[in-house]
Protein backbone atom coordinates (compact mmCIF):
# COMPACT_ATOMS: atom_id res chain seq x y z
CA UNK A 1 0.00 0.00 0.00
CA UNK A 2 0.91 3.11 -0.54
CA UNK A 3 -0.55 6.29 0.91
CA UNK A 4 0.44 10.27 0.49
CA UNK A 5 -0.50 13.21 2.19
CA UNK A 6 -1.25 16.62 1.21
CA UNK A 7 2.14 15.90 -1.34
CA UNK A 8 3.45 18.93 -2.56
CA UNK A 9 6.48 19.78 -4.58
CA UNK A 10 8.53 23.23 -5.84
CA UNK A 11 11.10 23.55 -7.91
CA UNK A 12 11.85 27.12 -7.27
CA UNK A 13 8.44 29.29 -8.41
CA UNK A 14 7.12 25.66 -10.45
CA UNK A 15 4.73 23.92 -8.29
CA UNK A 16 4.95 20.25 -10.02
CA UNK A 17 2.91 18.72 -7.50
CA UNK A 18 0.12 20.68 -5.54
CA UNK A 19 -1.56 18.75 -2.24
CA UNK A 20 -1.71 15.54 -3.72
CA UNK A 21 -3.53 12.82 -1.34
CA UNK A 22 -4.03 9.10 -2.09
CA UNK A 23 -4.07 5.54 -1.34
CA UNK A 24 -2.83 2.96 -3.88
CA UNK A 25 -4.31 -0.44 -2.72
CA UNK A 26 -2.78 -4.07 -2.61
CA UNK A 27 -4.50 -6.46 -5.26
CA UNK A 28 -5.32 -3.89 -8.02
CA UNK A 29 -3.50 -2.21 -11.34
CA UNK A 30 -3.81 1.59 -10.68
CA UNK A 31 -3.07 3.94 -13.33
CA UNK A 32 -1.70 6.94 -12.07
CA UNK A 33 -2.62 8.75 -15.33
CA UNK A 34 -2.16 12.53 -16.77
CA UNK A 35 -0.88 15.10 -19.78
CA UNK A 36 3.14 15.10 -20.05
CA UNK A 37 4.31 17.49 -16.86
CA UNK A 38 1.69 16.66 -15.02
CA UNK A 39 4.15 15.85 -11.95
CA UNK A 40 3.45 11.96 -12.61
CA UNK A 41 7.39 11.34 -12.61
CA UNK A 42 7.80 14.09 -9.88
CA UNK A 43 5.41 12.11 -7.27
CA UNK A 44 6.92 8.23 -7.81
CA UNK A 45 10.41 10.19 -7.55
CA UNK A 46 9.17 11.22 -3.98
CA UNK A 47 7.80 7.54 -3.15
CA UNK A 48 11.05 6.49 -3.73
CA UNK A 49 12.88 8.47 -1.63
CA UNK A 50 14.63 10.23 -4.63
CA UNK A 51 12.87 13.69 -4.16
CA UNK A 52 11.96 15.23 -0.83
CA UNK A 53 8.85 16.54 -1.13
CA UNK A 54 8.33 20.13 -0.27
CA UNK A 55 5.49 19.59 1.73
CA UNK A 56 3.53 16.67 2.82
CA UNK A 57 4.62 12.94 3.30
CA UNK A 58 3.93 9.68 1.81
CA UNK A 59 4.70 6.26 2.98
CA UNK A 60 5.24 2.80 1.29
CA UNK A 61 3.55 -0.04 3.77
CA UNK A 62 3.54 2.92 6.65
CA UNK A 63 7.31 3.67 6.18
CA UNK A 64 9.08 6.11 4.70
CA UNK A 65 11.15 5.08 1.63
CA UNK A 66 14.20 5.79 3.40
CA UNK A 67 13.75 4.15 6.18
CA UNK A 68 12.67 0.67 4.56
CA UNK A 69 15.49 -2.13 6.06
CA UNK A 70 15.50 -3.52 2.56
CA UNK A 71 14.20 -1.41 -0.12
CA UNK A 72 14.21 -3.29 -3.11
CA UNK A 73 12.65 -6.76 -1.00
CA UNK A 74 9.61 -4.23 -0.25
CA UNK A 75 9.05 -1.82 -3.63
CA UNK A 76 10.59 -2.56 -7.26
CA UNK A 77 10.74 0.31 -9.41
CA UNK A 78 11.59 1.48 -13.08
CA UNK A 79 11.75 5.25 -13.75
CA UNK A 80 14.02 5.05 -16.66
CA UNK A 81 14.99 2.48 -18.43
CA UNK A 82 18.22 4.03 -19.65
CA UNK A 83 19.30 5.31 -16.49
CA UNK A 84 22.57 2.62 -16.41
CA UNK A 85 25.77 2.37 -16.92
CA UNK A 86 25.76 1.32 -20.41
CA UNK A 87 29.26 -0.16 -20.37
CA UNK A 88 27.98 -2.37 -17.74
CA UNK A 89 26.85 -6.17 -19.33
CA UNK A 90 23.12 -6.82 -18.63
CA UNK A 91 24.08 -9.51 -15.99
CA UNK A 92 26.06 -7.46 -14.00
CA UNK A 93 23.62 -4.50 -13.76
CA UNK A 94 21.40 -7.24 -11.84
CA UNK A 95 23.96 -8.23 -9.93
CA UNK A 96 25.23 -4.92 -7.81
CA UNK A 97 21.62 -3.87 -7.51
CA UNK A 98 20.73 -7.91 -6.38
CA UNK A 99 24.06 -7.30 -4.00
CA UNK A 100 22.99 -4.00 -2.42
CA UNK A 101 20.28 -5.42 -1.13
CA UNK A 102 21.38 -8.96 0.56
CA UNK A 103 19.41 -10.63 -2.67
CA UNK A 104 20.62 -14.22 -3.43
CA UNK A 105 22.87 -14.10 -6.63
CA UNK A 106 20.29 -16.92 -8.55
CA UNK A 107 17.79 -14.40 -8.34
CA UNK A 108 19.47 -12.46 -11.47
CA UNK A 109 19.15 -15.55 -13.38
CA UNK A 110 15.38 -16.10 -12.70
CA UNK A 111 14.75 -12.25 -13.46
CA UNK A 112 16.52 -12.58 -16.75
CA UNK A 113 14.73 -15.27 -17.78
CA UNK A 114 11.07 -14.03 -16.96
CA UNK A 115 11.59 -11.07 -18.83
CA UNK A 116 13.16 -12.94 -21.42
CA UNK A 117 16.68 -11.62 -21.44
CA UNK A 118 19.16 -14.68 -20.69
CA UNK A 119 20.33 -14.66 -24.43
CA UNK A 120 22.08 -11.16 -24.24
CA UNK A 121 22.72 -11.48 -20.14
CA UNK A 122 26.64 -10.92 -20.88
CA UNK A 123 26.12 -8.03 -23.49
CA UNK A 124 26.81 -4.54 -22.09
CA UNK A 125 23.61 -2.10 -21.92
CA UNK A 126 24.52 0.39 -24.10
CA UNK A 127 23.71 -1.88 -27.00
CA UNK A 128 20.40 -2.41 -26.09
CA UNK A 129 17.18 -0.93 -27.68
CA UNK A 130 14.55 0.57 -25.84
CA UNK A 131 12.81 -2.19 -25.35
CA UNK A 132 15.12 -4.66 -24.11
CA UNK A 133 15.94 -2.09 -21.73
CA UNK A 134 12.46 -1.82 -20.43
CA UNK A 135 12.73 -5.20 -20.25
CA UNK A 136 15.94 -5.47 -17.85
CA UNK A 137 14.64 -1.95 -16.09
CA UNK A 138 11.64 -4.93 -15.11
CA UNK A 139 13.72 -7.19 -14.33
CA UNK A 140 15.63 -4.76 -11.99
CA UNK A 141 12.36 -4.04 -10.35
CA UNK A 142 11.26 -7.64 -9.69
CA UNK A 143 14.43 -8.73 -8.23
CA UNK A 144 13.24 -8.58 -4.65
CA UNK A 145 10.33 -10.04 -5.51
CA UNK A 146 8.64 -7.38 -3.76
CA UNK A 147 5.11 -6.41 -2.76
CA UNK A 148 4.83 -2.88 -4.24
CA UNK A 149 5.46 -2.36 -7.66
CA UNK A 150 5.89 1.04 -9.32
CA UNK A 151 6.67 1.31 -13.17
CA UNK A 152 6.87 4.60 -15.04
CA UNK A 153 5.43 4.31 -18.24
CA UNK A 154 6.50 0.29 -18.76
CA UNK A 155 5.30 0.13 -22.38
CA UNK A 156 6.99 2.90 -24.00
CA UNK A 157 9.60 1.59 -27.05
CA UNK A 158 7.93 -1.44 -26.70
CA UNK A 159 6.71 -3.78 -29.62
CA UNK A 160 2.66 -5.20 -29.79
CA UNK A 161 4.36 -8.42 -28.02
CA UNK A 162 5.88 -6.44 -25.81
CA UNK A 163 3.21 -4.19 -24.35
CA UNK A 164 0.94 -7.16 -24.40
CA UNK A 165 3.70 -9.22 -22.37
CA UNK A 166 3.87 -5.85 -20.03
CA UNK A 167 -0.59 -6.05 -19.34
CA UNK A 168 -0.28 -9.45 -18.42
CA UNK A 169 2.81 -9.36 -16.03
CA UNK A 170 1.34 -5.70 -14.39
CA UNK A 171 -2.33 -7.96 -14.25
CA UNK A 172 -0.44 -11.13 -12.80
CA UNK A 173 1.28 -9.49 -10.00
CA UNK A 174 -1.79 -7.73 -9.18
CA UNK A 175 -3.44 -10.54 -8.61
CA UNK A 176 -0.56 -12.11 -6.81
CA UNK A 177 -2.07 -9.65 -4.22
CA UNK A 178 0.61 -7.20 -4.68
CA UNK A 179 0.17 -3.48 -4.69
CA UNK A 180 1.36 -2.17 -8.55
CA UNK A 181 1.22 1.70 -9.29
CA UNK A 182 1.88 2.17 -13.19
CA UNK A 183 2.09 5.61 -14.95
CA UNK A 184 0.92 6.30 -18.30
CA UNK A 185 -0.21 9.52 -20.80
CA UNK A 186 -2.26 6.96 -22.89
CA UNK A 187 -5.89 6.42 -21.04
CA UNK A 188 -6.64 3.98 -24.07
CA UNK A 189 -3.47 1.51 -22.46
CA UNK A 190 -4.90 2.20 -18.68
CA UNK A 191 -8.32 1.30 -19.84
CA UNK A 192 -7.07 -2.08 -20.94
CA UNK A 193 -4.40 -2.57 -17.89
CA UNK A 194 -6.16 -1.24 -14.88
CA UNK A 195 -8.94 -1.35 -12.45
CA UNK A 196 -8.51 1.56 -11.01
CA UNK A 197 -7.16 5.77 -11.63
CA UNK A 198 -5.94 8.12 -10.34
CA UNK A 199 -6.07 11.15 -12.66
CA UNK A 200 -3.78 14.28 -12.52
CA UNK A 201 -3.16 17.16 -14.18
CA UNK A 202 -0.98 20.27 -13.61
CA UNK A 203 0.28 18.52 -10.17
CA UNK A 204 -3.36 18.79 -8.82
CA UNK A 205 -5.51 15.21 -8.51
CA UNK A 206 -8.18 15.24 -10.68
CA UNK A 207 -10.24 11.97 -10.24
CA UNK A 208 -9.44 8.91 -8.28
CA UNK A 209 -11.92 6.35 -9.09
CA UNK A 210 -12.43 2.93 -10.44
CA UNK A 211 -12.01 2.92 -14.40
CA UNK A 212 -16.20 1.81 -14.13
CA UNK A 213 -16.84 4.96 -12.09
CA UNK A 214 -14.55 7.06 -14.11
CA UNK A 215 -16.31 6.58 -17.51
CA UNK A 216 -19.62 6.33 -16.05
CA UNK A 217 -19.07 10.07 -14.08
CA UNK A 218 -16.75 11.77 -16.29
CA UNK A 219 -18.10 10.44 -20.44
CA UNK A 220 -19.89 13.13 -22.22
CA UNK A 221 -23.19 11.96 -23.56
CA UNK A 222 -24.46 13.62 -26.70
CA UNK A 223 -26.41 12.58 -29.43
CA UNK A 224 -25.61 13.45 -33.18
CA UNK A 225 -28.78 14.94 -35.14
CA UNK A 226 -29.35 15.62 -38.66
CA UNK A 227 -32.26 17.17 -39.83
CA UNK A 228 -33.34 19.88 -42.39
CA UNK A 229 -35.47 21.67 -39.12
CA UNK A 230 -31.78 21.38 -37.38
CA UNK A 231 -32.23 25.23 -36.54
CA UNK A 232 -35.44 24.69 -34.89
CA UNK A 233 -34.65 21.79 -32.84
CA UNK A 234 -31.70 23.42 -31.23
CA UNK A 235 -33.94 25.87 -30.11
CA UNK A 236 -36.37 23.45 -28.50
CA UNK A 237 -33.44 21.50 -27.22
CA UNK A 238 -32.07 24.39 -25.72
CA UNK A 239 -35.36 25.40 -24.24
CA UNK A 240 -35.32 22.03 -22.50
CA UNK A 241 -31.98 22.34 -20.96
CA UNK A 242 -29.62 20.48 -23.06
CA UNK A 243 -26.35 22.03 -25.13
CA UNK A 244 -26.26 22.58 -28.83
CA UNK A 245 -23.46 22.58 -30.64
CA UNK A 246 -22.77 22.35 -34.53
CA UNK A 247 -20.86 19.17 -35.68
CA UNK A 248 -19.11 20.18 -38.39
CA UNK A 249 -19.64 22.74 -41.66
CA UNK A 250 -23.32 21.11 -42.61
CA UNK A 251 -25.29 23.53 -40.81
CA UNK A 252 -27.91 20.56 -40.62
CA UNK A 253 -26.16 18.65 -38.17
CA UNK A 254 -25.87 19.18 -34.56
CA UNK A 255 -24.40 17.89 -31.21
CA UNK A 256 -27.19 17.48 -28.19
CA UNK A 257 -25.41 16.91 -25.12
CA UNK A 258 -27.63 16.46 -21.86
CA UNK A 259 -30.57 14.62 -23.61
CA UNK A 260 -30.70 10.71 -24.70
CA UNK A 261 -31.66 9.68 -27.79
CA UNK A 262 -35.04 8.75 -26.89
CA UNK A 263 -35.84 12.38 -25.34
CA UNK A 264 -34.27 14.13 -28.32
CA UNK A 265 -36.71 11.84 -30.79
CA UNK A 266 -39.46 12.87 -28.71
CA UNK A 267 -39.21 16.71 -28.61
CA UNK A 268 -38.68 16.16 -32.49
CA UNK A 269 -41.85 14.55 -32.50
CA UNK A 270 -43.73 16.59 -30.61
CA UNK A 271 -42.80 19.47 -32.53
CA UNK A 272 -42.96 17.76 -36.20
CA UNK A 273 -40.04 17.94 -36.46
CA UNK A 274 -37.95 15.76 -39.56
CA UNK A 275 -35.46 13.56 -38.61
CA UNK A 276 -32.52 12.18 -40.78
CA UNK A 277 -30.15 11.06 -38.50
CA UNK A 278 -30.81 10.25 -34.54
CA UNK A 279 -27.24 8.64 -33.31
CA UNK A 280 -26.52 8.44 -29.47
CA UNK A 281 -22.87 8.96 -29.41
CA UNK A 282 -21.13 7.86 -25.97
CA UNK A 283 -17.26 9.33 -25.44
CA UNK A 284 -14.86 6.98 -25.14
CA UNK A 285 -12.45 6.58 -22.36
CA UNK A 286 -10.08 8.33 -24.30
CA UNK A 287 -12.44 11.73 -25.02
CA UNK A 288 -13.52 11.58 -20.91
CA UNK A 289 -9.70 11.88 -20.26
CA UNK A 290 -9.50 14.77 -22.68
CA UNK A 291 -12.39 16.05 -21.31
CA UNK A 292 -10.86 15.60 -17.50
CA UNK A 293 -7.22 17.11 -17.89
CA UNK A 294 -8.42 19.67 -20.58
CA UNK A 295 -7.24 22.72 -18.44
CA UNK A 296 -4.31 21.42 -17.33
CA UNK A 297 -2.56 20.51 -20.30
CA UNK A 298 1.21 22.08 -20.12
CA UNK A 299 2.09 22.54 -23.33
CA UNK A 300 -0.93 22.63 -26.20
CA UNK A 301 -0.80 23.17 -29.99
CA UNK A 302 -2.53 26.02 -30.87
CA UNK A 303 -6.31 25.22 -31.84
CA UNK A 304 -5.37 21.66 -32.27
CA UNK A 305 -7.02 20.94 -28.87
CA UNK A 306 -10.71 21.96 -29.56
CA UNK B 1 8.16 -14.68 -25.41
CA UNK B 2 5.59 -16.17 -23.84
CA UNK B 3 3.30 -14.74 -21.15
CA UNK B 4 4.23 -13.83 -17.96
CA UNK B 5 4.18 -16.12 -14.91
CA UNK B 6 6.01 -15.30 -11.81
CA UNK B 7 7.85 -18.32 -10.33
CA UNK B 8 7.32 -16.31 -6.89
CA UNK B 9 4.38 -16.64 -4.40
CA UNK B 10 2.36 -13.79 -3.70
CA UNK B 11 3.30 -11.18 -0.99
CA UNK B 12 1.73 -13.04 1.74
CA UNK B 13 3.46 -15.69 1.99
CA UNK B 14 6.55 -14.44 0.71
CA UNK B 15 10.33 -15.78 2.28
CA UNK B 16 10.92 -13.34 5.48
CA UNK B 17 14.03 -11.18 4.27
CA UNK B 18 16.80 -9.85 6.08
CA UNK B 19 17.82 -6.00 6.60
CA UNK B 20 20.62 -4.77 4.21
CA UNK B 21 23.67 -3.99 5.52
CA UNK B 22 26.87 -1.83 4.74
CA UNK B 23 28.77 -5.23 3.75
CA UNK B 24 26.07 -6.01 1.25
CA UNK B 25 26.79 -2.17 0.09
CA UNK B 26 30.22 -2.90 -0.61
CA UNK B 27 29.90 -5.75 -2.51
CA UNK B 28 27.41 -4.29 -4.63
CA UNK B 29 29.83 -1.33 -5.02
CA UNK B 30 32.99 -3.85 -5.84
CA UNK B 31 30.84 -5.40 -8.73
CA UNK B 32 30.02 -2.19 -9.38
CA UNK B 33 33.86 -1.33 -10.03
CA UNK B 34 35.36 -4.67 -11.45
CA UNK B 35 32.27 -4.24 -14.26
CA UNK B 36 33.06 -1.62 -16.25
CA UNK B 37 36.53 -1.68 -18.77
CA UNK B 38 37.66 1.86 -17.47
CA UNK B 39 38.32 0.66 -14.05
CA UNK B 40 40.85 -1.40 -15.74
CA UNK B 41 42.04 0.91 -18.03
CA UNK B 42 42.45 3.44 -15.73
CA UNK B 43 44.26 1.60 -13.32
CA UNK B 44 46.60 -0.02 -16.05
CA UNK B 45 47.44 3.45 -17.04
CA UNK B 46 48.54 4.62 -13.42
CA UNK B 47 50.72 1.28 -12.96
CA UNK B 48 52.13 1.90 -16.50
CA UNK B 49 52.88 5.70 -15.50
CA UNK B 50 53.98 5.05 -11.85
CA UNK B 51 56.52 2.36 -12.64
CA UNK B 52 57.45 3.35 -16.47
CA UNK B 53 57.52 7.35 -15.72
CA UNK B 54 59.58 6.29 -12.69
CA UNK B 55 61.71 4.42 -14.66
CA UNK B 56 62.69 6.92 -17.07
CA UNK B 57 63.40 9.70 -14.15
CA UNK B 58 65.34 7.43 -12.25
CA UNK B 59 67.42 6.34 -15.47
CA UNK B 60 67.73 9.85 -16.59
CA UNK B 61 68.88 11.42 -12.46
CA UNK B 62 71.10 8.74 -12.36
CA UNK B 63 73.13 9.65 -15.50
CA UNK B 64 72.98 13.19 -14.99
CA UNK B 65 74.12 12.89 -11.19
CA UNK B 66 78.10 13.07 -12.04
CA UNK B 67 77.88 16.16 -13.47
CA UNK B 68 75.24 17.92 -11.06
CA UNK B 69 75.89 20.27 -8.94
CA UNK B 70 77.57 20.01 -5.00
CA UNK B 71 74.01 21.46 -3.89
CA UNK B 72 71.81 18.83 -6.01
CA UNK B 73 73.96 16.14 -4.75
CA UNK B 74 73.45 16.83 -1.01
CA UNK B 75 69.97 16.91 -1.60
CA UNK B 76 69.93 13.57 -3.98
CA UNK B 77 67.09 11.30 -2.42
CA UNK B 78 67.02 8.47 -4.82
CA UNK B 79 63.66 7.05 -2.99
CA UNK B 80 61.90 10.40 -3.85
CA UNK B 81 63.55 9.90 -7.41
CA UNK B 82 62.26 6.73 -8.29
CA UNK B 83 58.57 7.27 -6.94
CA UNK B 84 58.33 10.16 -8.71
CA UNK B 85 56.37 9.06 -11.41
CA UNK B 86 53.49 8.08 -9.00
CA UNK B 87 52.60 12.24 -9.15
CA UNK B 88 51.65 11.48 -12.89
CA UNK B 89 49.90 8.30 -12.10
CA UNK B 90 48.07 10.62 -9.56
CA UNK B 91 45.93 11.90 -12.25
CA UNK B 92 44.59 8.06 -13.37
CA UNK B 93 43.73 7.25 -9.84
CA UNK B 94 41.90 10.77 -9.72
CA UNK B 95 39.71 10.13 -13.30
CA UNK B 96 38.91 6.74 -12.07
CA UNK B 97 37.36 8.11 -8.50
CA UNK B 98 35.99 11.15 -9.91
CA UNK B 99 34.17 8.80 -12.52
CA UNK B 100 33.37 6.30 -10.04
CA UNK B 101 30.50 8.26 -9.21
CA UNK B 102 29.85 11.33 -11.61
CA UNK B 103 29.11 8.73 -14.45
CA UNK B 104 26.21 7.29 -12.66
CA UNK B 105 25.12 10.61 -12.43
CA UNK B 106 25.49 11.37 -16.28
CA UNK B 107 24.01 7.78 -16.94
CA UNK B 108 21.05 8.39 -14.63
CA UNK B 109 22.41 5.27 -12.79
CA UNK B 110 22.34 7.43 -9.46
CA UNK B 111 18.63 7.19 -9.48
CA UNK B 112 18.55 3.33 -9.85
CA UNK B 113 21.39 3.16 -7.00
CA UNK B 114 19.68 5.79 -5.16
CA UNK B 115 16.46 3.76 -5.39
CA UNK B 116 18.56 0.42 -3.95
CA UNK B 117 20.27 1.94 -1.08
CA UNK B 118 18.35 5.14 0.06
CA UNK B 119 20.45 5.74 2.92
CA UNK B 120 22.36 7.74 0.78
CA UNK B 121 25.55 8.20 3.32
CA UNK B 122 25.78 4.11 3.11
CA UNK B 123 26.30 4.35 -1.00
CA UNK B 124 28.98 7.18 -0.41
CA UNK B 125 30.77 5.48 2.23
CA UNK B 126 31.04 2.26 0.11
CA UNK B 127 31.94 4.08 -2.97
CA UNK B 128 34.80 5.62 -1.05
CA UNK B 129 35.90 2.25 0.62
CA UNK B 130 35.46 0.12 -2.06
CA UNK B 131 38.34 2.96 -4.42
CA UNK B 132 40.47 3.09 -1.47
CA UNK B 133 41.02 -0.26 -0.84
CA UNK B 134 41.44 -0.73 -4.79
CA UNK B 135 43.87 2.46 -5.06
CA UNK B 136 45.65 0.91 -1.86
CA UNK B 137 46.43 -2.73 -3.61
CA UNK B 138 47.18 -1.22 -6.86
CA UNK B 139 49.15 1.82 -5.64
CA UNK B 140 51.56 -0.29 -3.09
CA UNK B 141 51.85 -2.81 -6.02
CA UNK B 142 53.35 0.08 -7.60
CA UNK B 143 55.04 2.20 -5.47
CA UNK B 144 57.35 -0.83 -4.78
CA UNK B 145 57.39 -1.91 -8.44
CA UNK B 146 58.46 1.45 -9.13
CA UNK B 147 60.93 1.57 -6.59
CA UNK B 148 62.77 -1.69 -6.89
CA UNK B 149 63.01 -0.68 -10.69
CA UNK B 150 64.37 2.79 -9.83
CA UNK B 151 67.29 1.64 -7.44
CA UNK B 152 68.37 -0.83 -10.32
CA UNK B 153 68.28 1.75 -12.91
CA UNK B 154 70.15 4.00 -10.67
CA UNK B 155 72.93 1.40 -8.77
CA UNK B 156 76.02 2.10 -10.39
CA UNK B 157 75.55 5.89 -11.76
CA UNK B 158 74.78 7.23 -8.14
CA UNK B 159 73.92 6.75 -4.40
CA UNK B 160 70.72 4.55 -4.46
CA UNK B 161 68.22 3.77 -1.51
CA UNK B 162 67.40 0.17 0.36
CA UNK B 163 64.23 -0.74 1.79
CA UNK B 164 66.15 -0.54 5.28
CA UNK B 165 67.69 2.59 5.17
CA UNK B 166 65.78 5.00 7.52
CA UNK B 167 62.89 6.42 6.55
CA UNK B 168 62.83 4.40 3.02
CA UNK B 169 60.03 1.76 4.14
CA UNK B 170 57.93 4.76 5.30
CA UNK B 171 57.88 6.67 1.99
CA UNK B 172 57.47 3.49 -0.54
CA UNK B 173 54.81 2.88 1.54
CA UNK B 174 53.57 5.97 1.71
CA UNK B 175 53.46 6.91 -2.08
CA UNK B 176 50.78 3.99 -2.27
CA UNK B 177 48.79 5.72 0.91
CA UNK B 178 48.99 9.06 -0.68
CA UNK B 179 47.52 7.64 -3.69
CA UNK B 180 45.01 6.01 -1.79
CA UNK B 181 43.80 9.60 0.10
CA UNK B 182 43.52 11.01 -3.64
CA UNK B 183 41.48 8.31 -4.14
CA UNK B 184 38.79 9.38 -2.10
CA UNK B 185 39.09 13.15 -2.47
CA UNK B 186 38.10 12.57 -5.97
CA UNK B 187 35.26 10.11 -5.03
CA UNK B 188 33.88 13.32 -2.82
CA UNK B 189 34.52 15.74 -5.26
CA UNK B 190 32.81 13.74 -8.15
CA UNK B 191 29.87 13.37 -5.76
CA UNK B 192 29.92 16.97 -4.90
CA UNK B 193 30.25 18.04 -8.59
CA UNK B 194 28.07 15.36 -10.24
CA UNK B 195 29.18 15.62 -13.43
CA UNK B 196 32.27 13.71 -14.98
CA UNK B 197 34.11 16.69 -16.95
CA UNK B 198 33.37 18.72 -14.01
CA UNK B 199 34.89 16.19 -11.30
CA UNK B 200 37.89 15.49 -14.14
CA UNK B 201 38.59 19.25 -14.51
CA UNK B 202 38.49 19.97 -10.56
CA UNK B 203 40.98 17.66 -10.06
CA UNK B 204 43.46 18.62 -12.17
CA UNK B 205 43.00 21.93 -11.11
CA UNK B 206 43.43 20.76 -7.27
CA UNK B 207 46.48 18.53 -8.27
CA UNK B 208 48.58 20.95 -11.04
CA UNK B 209 46.94 24.09 -12.05
CA UNK B 210 47.00 25.17 -8.83
CA UNK B 211 50.31 24.09 -7.63
CA UNK B 212 51.86 25.48 -10.34
CA UNK B 213 49.92 29.40 -10.22
CA UNK B 214 51.64 28.98 -6.97
CA UNK B 215 54.75 28.72 -8.18
CA UNK B 216 54.31 31.90 -9.65
CA UNK B 217 53.73 33.62 -6.72
CA UNK B 218 56.50 35.80 -4.30
CA UNK B 219 58.25 33.75 -2.11
CA UNK B 220 56.30 35.20 0.65
CA UNK B 221 53.11 33.39 -0.51
CA UNK B 222 54.39 30.77 -2.58
CA UNK B 223 56.49 28.92 0.22
CA UNK B 224 53.26 29.03 2.81
CA UNK B 225 50.87 27.59 -0.34
CA UNK B 226 53.45 25.22 -0.97
CA UNK B 227 53.98 24.05 2.48
CA UNK B 228 50.16 23.35 2.89
CA UNK B 229 48.51 23.10 -0.35
CA UNK B 230 46.97 19.32 0.09
CA UNK B 231 48.06 17.19 -2.06
CA UNK B 232 51.80 18.82 -2.33
CA UNK B 233 51.99 18.37 2.31
CA UNK B 234 50.53 14.58 1.10
CA UNK B 235 52.72 14.17 -1.18
CA UNK B 236 55.88 14.60 1.41
CA UNK B 237 55.03 10.99 2.70
CA UNK B 238 56.75 9.87 -0.32
CA UNK B 239 60.34 11.56 0.29
CA UNK B 240 62.84 10.63 2.46
CA UNK B 241 65.10 14.16 2.38
CA UNK B 242 62.38 17.23 3.72
CA UNK B 243 63.11 19.59 1.63
CA UNK B 244 63.12 23.86 2.68
CA UNK B 245 59.14 25.13 3.01
CA UNK B 246 57.64 21.67 3.12
CA UNK B 247 55.92 19.54 6.08
CA UNK B 248 57.53 16.60 7.68
CA UNK B 249 56.23 13.25 6.25
CA UNK B 250 53.56 12.33 9.27
CA UNK B 251 52.12 15.85 9.24
CA UNK B 252 52.00 16.54 5.71
CA UNK B 253 50.34 13.42 5.41
CA UNK B 254 47.87 14.40 7.90
CA UNK B 255 46.77 17.91 6.28
CA UNK B 256 46.23 16.30 3.00
CA UNK B 257 44.05 13.70 5.36
CA UNK B 258 42.16 16.30 7.24
CA UNK B 259 41.35 18.12 3.37
CA UNK B 260 39.89 15.32 1.91
CA UNK B 261 37.99 14.68 5.13
CA UNK B 262 36.22 17.96 4.73
CA UNK B 263 35.58 17.74 1.14
CA UNK B 264 33.77 14.31 2.03
CA UNK B 265 31.98 15.79 4.89
CA UNK B 266 30.73 18.37 2.41
CA UNK B 267 30.08 15.54 -0.41
CA UNK B 268 28.32 13.17 2.26
CA UNK B 269 26.26 16.19 3.94
CA UNK B 270 24.83 17.65 -0.01
CA UNK B 271 24.00 14.09 -1.13
CA UNK B 272 21.91 13.90 1.53
CA UNK B 273 20.14 16.58 0.85
CA UNK B 274 19.63 16.61 -2.50
CA UNK B 275 17.35 15.70 -4.74
CA UNK B 276 19.14 13.02 -6.85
Amino acid sequence: MIEAHGLVKRYGATTAVNDLSFSIQPGLVTGFLGPNGAGKTTTMRMILGLDAPTQGSVTVGGRGYRDLPAPMREVGALLDAKALHGGRPARDHLLCLALSNGIPRRRVGEVLRLVGLEDVARRRAKGFSLGMSQRLGIACALLGDPAVLIFDEPINGLDPDGIHWVRTLLRTLAAEGRTVLVSSHLMSEMALTADHLLVIGKGRLIADASVDELVRSRSRQSVHVRSPQAAELAARARAAGATVTDAGPDPDVIEITGLDSAEVGKLAAAAGIVLFELIPVRASLEEAFMELTKESVEYQAAGAAR
Amino acid sequence: MTDATLTRTGPDDRVAFRAATFTDVLRSEWTKLRSVRSTVWTLTVAVVLGVGLGALISAAAAHGYAKSSVSSKLSWDPTAVSLDGIGIATLAIAVLGALFISSEYSSGMIRTSLTAVPKRGRLLAAKALILAAVTFVVGEVTSFTAFFVGQALISGHAPHAALGDPGVARAVVGAGLALTALAVLSVATGALLRHPAAGIACMVAILFVLPAIAQALPDSWRNPVTEYWPTQAGGQIANVRIAPHSLPPWPGFGVMCLFVAIVYAIAWALLDRRDA
